[in-house]
């Protein structure tokens, strides 16, 4: 019994990790259409900004709060400064925030050094059985996942913000016309986004360390779950972090690390070849 | 001091050669190849300094053979395309008569081919899984047979018989998890399985489940590099050193310690050629002096003490040999003996490799290692098993 109990939460902290990396993506690539390669380093700068928090004496939670706010300053910033230029134009885009990605880095590395820091968390384990225990840490950061994804889903479905947002992406040039700021809401939707990743590399902080090259580790996993997902942007991240959570926990559990990445990379060649715009989308469909 | 391309020079202060006067001979080239930056650096980064350190000291003393050294450092930046790129630089533009460096045995698989196509000598500052037989390649580093001759047992008979090895997925950890069920079975330990982890693994949450399943009495560590130290922290925060122990033979070589919480490493049990905690004088004296050189007051580490010791075994062949070039330090290397911070090394000329002192150590909580015990003057015997220079 306290082997399924395991097993289901491996499959759920899986599935987890997989929404946590990703939710700040889906926002701006699902939302925005803007392919955002340095989304790693802005999960690297938000577990830096919880090592600041640490080394200020705040309470984690108040560190996870840094770099939600931090890293979402610095996503404006990045929107004002380059991204705001280059909507429409993929590639351009795409190169424009390759250059941003390898900038962090080098930035983080020279001023904060390339070493390896720690952020550490004390909560403790609960027992499962005899044989089993369970960080508690991971079980926040389950909560925190399904937490940040819930909010930001009602967020655009719910709020009055949401459905300017929404509209905004839909269709700018009427939105505009009805006298919408739309490059307003095109900057807090990158900076919501950002924040976002910045709270995925606060709550990774304490358990993979913190160090400049961590985003390489992410990214490639979030831009999976997000083009995976499709077309809305939070059902699609939570069908595709269920899918690749599921498939990453079970193959882990039954061999390896390794095979349950390569597992999720098939998964992943294979449902795109029969749903090429991803598991939420209309098209492709006989409607 | 021309720098190399592409790489951050760690010349020399001018002003030290300068003041002691050496003649204004062509210098001597020192080549340094090590991992400042990428998932490797934490091996890498007080070794760079100590080598340094090294080439400074003997400058100060008047140089090696009259001359002065040239320090030429190169970032390999954990990418093994960039040690082979910078072996090749060292030794035909820079024309080093002696390369230091290479972390990974990967790496230095990578390097050595350069190192006989060139005909120079290099010095492979870092611990392996032993059994290289190669002229021009010295290692001055422990090999497992050194190390886990004395850990092994005590592992065993301080924590239990049934052990779980986890590792890194290449050529050291692979090899070293077979050494380990040797020496385990030898004294009547058994390994119950052996996982191994890409080196850009950092969720073990999986392999710390099937851990708990099994319930060895210790799980050994060769994990490697940036993203393994993960391990460390998710052990403590699910199982936790208290129920089942770990014993590493590569923890606190990157300094883990440093950067995990005193919980996180406290009771780890290793063995080592030199910790910062060794009580001897020329230990003392080689800390003091790194710390002042490098204005760095954190844990040093074997790391470190091997890129000193490296120079140092090189700087006295060459001083014997009277040649500083490749060919004859060669022939001067056989017995060539330093005292340093760790013990007194000697090359052993059968293999290249050094009879050196090996000392058990326990990780406190106070960021540093609780000295169990040294072993002295171990010969490198799994090598010599395999390899007989010169004949």
């Amino acid at each position: 019994m306290y082997d399924a109990i395991i097993f289901l939460y491996q499959v759920v902290f899986s599935i987890s990790l997989f929404i946590l990396i990703s939710t700040g993506l889906a926002v701006i690539f699902g939302m925005m259409k803007v392919i955002n390669l340095a989304q790693g380093e802005f999960i690297m700068l938000g577990a830096y900004f919880a090592l600041l928090g640490e080394v200020m004496g705040l309470p984690f939670i108040l560190s996870a709060l840094l770099a939600m706010i931090g890293v979402g300053l610095f996503g404006v910033l990045v929107e004002r400064l380059l991204i705001r230029f280059l909507y429409g134009r993929l590639t351009d885009t795409l190169l424009a925030t390759w250059g941003l990605s390898l900038l962090m880095i080098g930035a983080v590395t020279t001023f904060l050094g390339p070493q390896v820091a720690g952020v550490s968390v004390e909560t403790g384990r609960i027992a499962v059985g005899e044989l089993y225990s369970v960080s508690v840490y991971n079980l926040y950061i389950i909560l925190v996942a399904f937490a940040a994804l819930a909010s930001c889903w009602a967020l655009w479905r719910y709020t009055r913000f949401g459905m300017i947002a929404r509209a905004v992406m839909a269709n700018p040039g009427m939105t505009s016309a009805l006298g919408v700021d739309c490059h307003k809401y095109y900057m807090l939707t990158f900076g919501i986004g950002s924040a976002l990743s910045g709270l995925a590399g606060a709550m990774l902080a304490p358990i993979v360390g913190t160090q400049p090259t961590m985003g390489g580790l992410y990214v490639a996993q979030a831009f999976v779950s997000v083009i995976t997902g499709g077309e809305l942007p939070f059902l699609g991240t939570l069908l595709a972090g269920g899918l690749f959570g599921t498939t990453n926990g079970v193959l882990s559990y039954a061999y390896s690390q390794v095979i349950g990445e390569i597992g999720v990379f098939l998964i992943a060649i294979v449902l795109l070849r029969f749903l090429p715009h991803g598991m939420t989308s209309q098209k492709g469909r006989a409607q | 001091m021309k720098a190399a391309s592409g790489a951050l020079a760690y010349a020399s202060a001018p002003s030290v050669l300068a003041t002691a006067g050496i003649s204004q001979e062509k210098p001597i080239v020192i080549g340094n190849i090590l991992d400042q930056t990428g998932g490797l650096n934490i091996y890498s980064l007080q070794q760079i300094k100590a080598t340094a350190m090294a080439v400074d000291e003997l400058n100060a003393g008047g140089g090696v053979l009259g001359r002065p050294l040239e320090l030429v450092f190169y970032d390999s930046q954990s990418n093994n395309q960039l040690n082979a790129q910078y072996m090749t630089e060292a030794l035909v533009r820079d024309e080093a008569v002696v390369v230091h460096g290479g972390v990974t045995s990967s790496s230095r698989e990578v390097m050595r081919p350069i190192v006989n196509k060139f005909g120079g000598l290099y010095f492979y500052n870092s611990m392996y899984e032993g059994g290289v037989c190669d002229p021009r390649h010295v290692c001055p580093a422990m090999v497992p047979s050194q190390q886990l001759k004395p850990l092994v047992p005590h592992v065993v008979e301080n924590m239990g018989k049934r052990a779980y090895v986890l590792g890194a997925d290449y050529l050291y950890p692979h090899t070293m998890g077979e050494w380990i069920k040797k020496y385990t079975e030898e004294v009547g330990g058994e390994v119950i399985a052996t996982e191994f982890f890409p080196l850009d693994v950092s969720n073990f949450a999986s392999a710390i489940t099937r851990i708990q399943a099994e319930k060895p009495d210790v799980v050994w560590s060769v994990l490697v590099g940036n993203a393994h130290n993960a391990f460390y922290r998710q052990y403590e925060a699910t199982v936790g050193k208290d129920t089942i122990p770990l014993a590493s033979c590569m923890f606190g070589i990157g300094r883990e310690q440093t950067y995990l919480s005193a919980d996180e490493s406290a009771g780890i049990v290793n063995a080592t050629s030199f910790h910062d905690g060794l009580e001897t004088e020329a230990a003392k004296t080689f800390l003091d002096n790194f710390k002042t050189y490098a204005n760095d007051d954190s844990y040093v580490g074997d790391y470190g003490e091997l890129g000193y010791r490296g120079v140092k075994l090189w700087a006295l062949a060459a001083e014997k040999a009277g040649d500083a070039s490749a060919d004859a330090v060669i022939e001067a290397l056989p017995g060539t003996s330093f005292d340093a911070p760790g013990g007194k090394v000697t090359i052993d000329g059968q293999t290249n490799h050094a009879i050196m002192d090996i000392h058990l150590i326990r990780a406190n909580r106070e960021q540093g290692w609780d000295h169990l015990g040294t072993t002295e003057q171990l010969q490198p015997v799994d090598t010599q098993a395999v390899c007989t220079l010169g004949s």
